[in-house]
């Protein structure tokens, strides 16, 4: 039973990317913040809710053809502090990126003060400062410092 | 000062609050000091929600400074009422007027506002948000009674909503000043607005009590909590009356104790308080001309011959 790769129930890919120790149950999310839904065609397979040494239950993604940028990468650390992301050519592991927190994220999440400009229907982006312990809303000022998966803007 | 908006009091440090502050006092003295700069410059008067001092007072200081006014009326009447995006609607107004001052239902409404126009935009109101030239005839009033260093504040009222009271809290950081915060639980400083306090170092504590604090106060802020914010009325009644002061509340106060309110006012401060030596919030009201006039001299800027140039 603690054998990971029986665990995963998920083969090796040739060539993609790899994103690991993503906080239980926000697999989805991440995927909904790198905007792949499966429409592109490649191949996306998903391991919720695995259990973790560090984590305790993890989530991991493996998205075939497709290689992270950093910017991508950096936006992950608002849901999944934790993730290891590495990039795999040829079955073998050529990349590994760290995830850094980016300093705002634009167009990303949706501000949960209903009353905050950015949700009446303006032709302007949402902004988010990343403060210490969550993002705060450039426009309204208002703070999230739980469940920021909630308010992505791309679901 | 130089920036090209006033969109929240975060952005003033104290030089540019003092800058504007002087500067009122000068033109309070001699309304004519500022020349004849303004005289072609046009300020429009964008207000998306019912005011009458703060857009009066706009007005007045634009044509004391020789400039005049568009004024956009009320938005029954406007095209918002078709559905007009507020940036578009400002897109049109630029031009047509050097400035805007705008009052909005909606947070952050300027911040949106001032990134689609050249002019300066000044927020007048921001929904719950904030309203800067508010705070800096706030400034100008407590400096006149009680001086900035070394002062306690007591602000009282809905603390949640009270867009006079975030500017307020957040321009007081850059002073030598001591907050103490007095509200219902229901209506405590917004999480937003504490988390700036805090990164400012600010010195401040919260009470549900007047009495707890009232006898340390060089100054007491007293805001409207307005029915709405609660779901019933019973429970309006009951929170509204302790916090509602009146004669003989102050007698418990300072004998230089200043109270003053952004108006308007409804029951919070009794009629009976308007006599003493406490109450400050009719000269505040006034106050709002010649600050305003420095603020838009500032924002609006002027011709560098006339201006003093060098550092500004």
């Amino acid at each position: 039973m603690s054998d990971p790769e029986r665990e995963l129930r998920v083969s090796k890919i040739r060539n993609g990317t790899v994103i690991d120790h993503i906080s239980g149950g926000q697999a989805l999310n991440v995927l909904a913040i790198l905007g792949i839904d499966g429409s592109e065609g490649v191949g996306v397979s998903i391991g919720m809710n695995v259990p973790s040494d560090k984590l305790g239950t993890k989530d991991v993604l493996k998205v075939e053809d497709r290689e992270l940028s950093q910017g991508e990468v950096d936006v992950l650390s608002l849901l999944a502090p934790e993730a290891t992301v590495n990039i795999v050519r040829e079955f073998e592991v050529v990349e590994k990126k760290r995830v850094e927190r980016p300093e705002r994220v634009v167009g990303l999440l949706t501000c949960p003060n209903h009353n905050c400009i950015t949700n009446q229907d303006e032709p302007v982006e949402s902004a988010f400062e990343v403060v210490d312990d969550g993002v705060r809303c450039e426009f309204c000022g208002e703070i999230v410092r739980e469940d920021i998966g909630d308010h992505l803007a791309v679901h | 000062m130089r920036h090209d908006h006033l969109l929240s009091a975060g952005q003033l440090t104290r030089g540019d609050i003092e800058a504007v502050l002087d500067r009122a006092a000068d033109l309070a003295d001699d309304p004519g000091a500022v020349g004849e700069r303004h005289a072609d410059r046009l300020l429009a008067l964008c207000f998306f929600e019912p005011s009458t001092r703060t857009k009066m007072s706009f007005d007045t200081a634009m044509k004391r400074l020789g400039g005049d006014t568009v004024d956009m009326g009320p938005v029954e009447s406007s095209s918002v009422k078709k559905g007009e995006s507020l940036a578009d609607t400002v897109r049109v107004i630029e031009g047509y007027a050097d400035g805007i001052v705008l009052r909005h239902p909606s947070e952050g409404a300027a911040k949106l506002a001032s990134q689609f126009v050249d002019v300066p935009v000044v927020n007048a109101g921001d929904g719950a948000g904030q309203h800067p030239s508010q705070t800096l005839l706030d400034l100008y009033t407590m400096r006149e009674r009680a001086g900035l260093d070394d002062l306690t504040v007591g602000i009282m009222g809905d603390l949640k909503y009270g867009r006079t009271v975030h500017s307020l809290a957040s321009a007081l950081t850059n002073f030598d000043a001591r907050m103490h915060f007095i509200s219902p639980e229901s209506l405590r400083l917004p999480h937003g607005v504490q988390f700036d306090l805090h990164d400012a170092g600010a010195r401040l504590r919260e009470h549900t009590d007047l009495d707890d604090v009232l006898s340390e106060l060089d100054v007491l802020y007293v805001t409207r909590i307005q029915r709405e914010r609660f779901p019933d009325e019973n429970e309006y009644q009951q929170v509204a009356g302790e916090y509602q002061i009146d004669a003989g509340t102050l007698e418990r106060a300072r004998d230089d104790l200043t109270v003053m309110h952004p108006l308007p006012r409804v029951d919070e401060i009794a009629p009976d308080v308007d006599a003493t030596d406490h109450a400050a919030y009719f000269a505040q009201a006034h106050n709002g001309v010649p600050v305003r006039m420095a603020l838009l001299d500032e924002l609006l800027g002027g011709d560098a011959a006339t201006d003093g140039g060098a550092g500004r």
